[in-house]
């Protein structure tokens, strides 16, 4: 609702410039033969299609696993019921809270590394480096990775961080361990470091966005108001850049929480998502535990991301 | 105590933190590239090497193992699924978060709810998605494909990445160039065709490319609604587990590659437009524009 503001002062623009239009475009012969169209319908049909595609794949299936989880099924298929079995097997499950508490702690850990790293890399980019091709170029060599494929992106830290890896080989070549470093692959450090590898730049880009429309002589009157390092950081950057952090950390979380195949490949069936057990019991047609599951995550995940959305409203930034 | 030094001006001496931050960003850049860099040395190993250094020679054997008949059969038809499903997904998105991106210029019923679905879309996780599609598609009775539920599952992913960066790029645009269009005379095709999408074009080449290679590498709302012929993100995943040769890495190397030199080939365009554009006549507006 804050946004009315912002969008009433739009509408007013768009009924003046539909006014002018109307005088000013009288003469010519193709705007005098049609009526123009309401402005509510002329919305309806750029957006149209973008949001039937939603509806028809996103919405109506998020409904139907919705519906599904109160089926009931047996080794052949599923049945029209309403029964509450498969909640209550997730609910009293000893492995749900195990893999909900594995899930969370990546979630968390992960969260505090991407910040930690896409905050001062964007401030980096931002307000250090002082050129605007460098900054760009910069900015592509962080951002490239992450439109290759992330199968062989996760893939890639196999030999990398292996027994006979190269980290090890070049650990062991500097003297510094007599032994190959063991927890290295196959661990919940395998884990962490995939998750960052990942979605480290989910993190930075709205947070670069954010701070890219910091007035910099906003820092300099801080700076010149004897201001120190931190103070200037902690009341007149991190306050601005808030948008960004919130939309990252959403992201970040929502991709940790969502992931089934970092987790199986990197920690070599020690830890379990949410997802990686889910999609198990799909194998298994087990569909209505598997929809209840499903259910269940994305409430959860829904009220992680409307806590973070609290912070900001993340409509009205996006369309500043 | 908050007396400063002349020298720490931050326009003429770089403090301290600027070293301290140019080593961590350093250190990430070898962290993003360092094992992608490792795949890529591993995928030249010669015929009698292993998965892991050191090289014992070095051979294409490898990226002839990929097109070779047997266990690999499947990976050029693989890629050309991938290609051509991209292609389409590529093609869909820009012309669906263009025109969306132009309409929530103004405020319109609904808008919220479109809004917030989109976002939705964004973070609902992928394999639910594609799990959705797929009984949706058990209860009507349709056989889960290529064009239809996998395209569906990826525009899901690919729509909202598109509106939002489009978005981006929407907020740029001054609208007066419009309002000059239509007092000139211009029909709302005209202002749309010569001035709004040229304006737009190095937005829209971005997330055609974006979209191109987000399709073509993605795997978790795919896997639940392609059916029989798998795309060759699937088809690498499939190889995971089975492959102990660098064959795996040669797959890497080249599908890596291929993402590369489109967003290359993008970047190259874009830069070159936006040149010939403070070359070109625009230059003069430009100038007027400063005046």
């Amino acid at each position: 609702m804050a946004m009315t503001g912002v969008s009433s002062e739009e509408a007013a623009a768009a009924s003046q410039m539909a006014a002018r239009a109307a005088g000013k475009g009288a003469p010519t012969a193709t705007a005098s033969r049609w009526r123009p169209l309401p402005t509510w319908l002329v919305s309806w049909l750029q957006v149209g299609p973008l949001a039937a595609v939603l509806l028809f794949m996103f919405v109506l299936p998020a409904l139907i696993f919705v519906v599904v989880s109160f089926f009931d099924y047996d080794r052949t298929g599923i049945y029209p019921a309403f029964m509450l079995e498969s909640y209550r097997e997730v609910f009293t499950s000893q492995s749900t809270l195990r893999v909900y508490l594995s899930s969370l702690k990546f979630a968390v850990i992960v969260w505090a590394i991407t910040l930690f790293l896409g905050f001062n890399i964007a401030y980096f980019l931002i307000f250090h480096v002082r050129s605007g091709t460098i900054r760009a170029v910069l900015f592509i060599l962080c951002a490239l990775p992450f439109f290759t494929s992330a199968i062989i992106r996760t893939i890639a830290w196999i030999p990398f961080l292996g027994r006979n890896g190269a980290f090890n080989q070049a650990v062991m070549g500097l003297g510094l361990t007599q032994q190959p470093l063991d927890f290295l692959l196959f661990s919940d450090f395998a884990v962490i470091v995939a998750y960052v590898h990942l979605y480290t730049l989910l993190m930075m880009g709205p947070i670069a966005n954010s701070m890219s429309k910091i007035d910099k002589s906003l820092i300099e009157a801080a700076w010149d108001a004897g201001a120190s390092r931190w103070q200037t950081m902690a009341n007149v950057v991190i306050p601005l850049a808030k948008t960004g952090i919130a939309l990252g950390s959403v992201l970040v979380v929502t991709q940790v929480m969502g992931d089934f195949f970092v987790v199986r490949q990197m920690s070599g069936g020690q830890s379990a998502s949410i997802v990686s057990a889910l999609s198990i019991e799909i194998q298994a047609m087990q569909y209505p535990p598997a929809a209840a599951n499903a259910v269940v995550l994305v409430i959860i995940v829904a009220l992680m991301v409307a806590c973070m959305m609290r912070v900001v409203d993340v409509r009205k930034e996006l369309l500043k | 105590m908050a007396v400063k030094p002349v020298s720490s001006n931050p326009i003429d001496a770089r403090p301290w933190t600027y070293y301290v931050l140019a080593t961590l960003f350093t250190a990430y850049l070898m962290f993003l590239y360092g094992p992608m860099i490792v795949i890529y040395v591993l995928s030249f190993q010669g015929p009698e090497g292993g998965v892991t250094f050191p090289m014992v020679g070095w051979s294409l054997e490898w990226f002839r193992d990929i097109a070779r008949q047997g266990q690999m059969a499947d990976i050029p038809p693989a890629f050309r699924r991938s290609i051509s499903l991209a292609f389409l997904v590529s093609l869909l998105t820009v012309c669906m978060s263009v025109a969306g991106a132009l309409a929530f210029r103004r405020q319109f019923p609904g808008a919220s709810i479109v809004f917030y679905v989109v976002i939705a879309s964004l973070v609902m996780p992928s394999l639910l998605v594609g799990f959705g599609i797929g009984l949706g598609f058990q209860f009507v009775g349709l056989q889960p494909s290529l064009f239809t539920s996998a395209l569906g599952a990826q525009l899901t992913w690919t729509l909202p990445f598109g509106l939002l960066a489009m978005f981006a790029v929407v907020n740029r645009f001054n609208r007066a160039w419009e309002e000059a269009a239509t007092d000139l005379g211009a029909t709302s095709f005209q202002r749309l065709r010569y001035v709004t999408l040229p304006i737009l074009l190095p937005g829209i080449l971005g997330v055609a490319i974006s979209a191109f290679t987000l399709s073509y590498d993605e795997y978790a709302r795919t896997t639940l609604t392609i059916g029989s012929h798998n795309t060759l993100p699937l088809e690498i995943y499939a190889l995971i587990s089975s492959a102990t040769s660098p064959t795996l890495f040669a797959i890497g190397t080249l599908t890596t590659l291929v993402s590369l030199m489109l967003i290359v080939l993008a970047l190259a365009l874009v830069w070159n437009l936006n040149r010939k554009r403070r070359a070109g006549p625009g230059a003069v507006v430009d100038a007027f524009e400063e005046a």
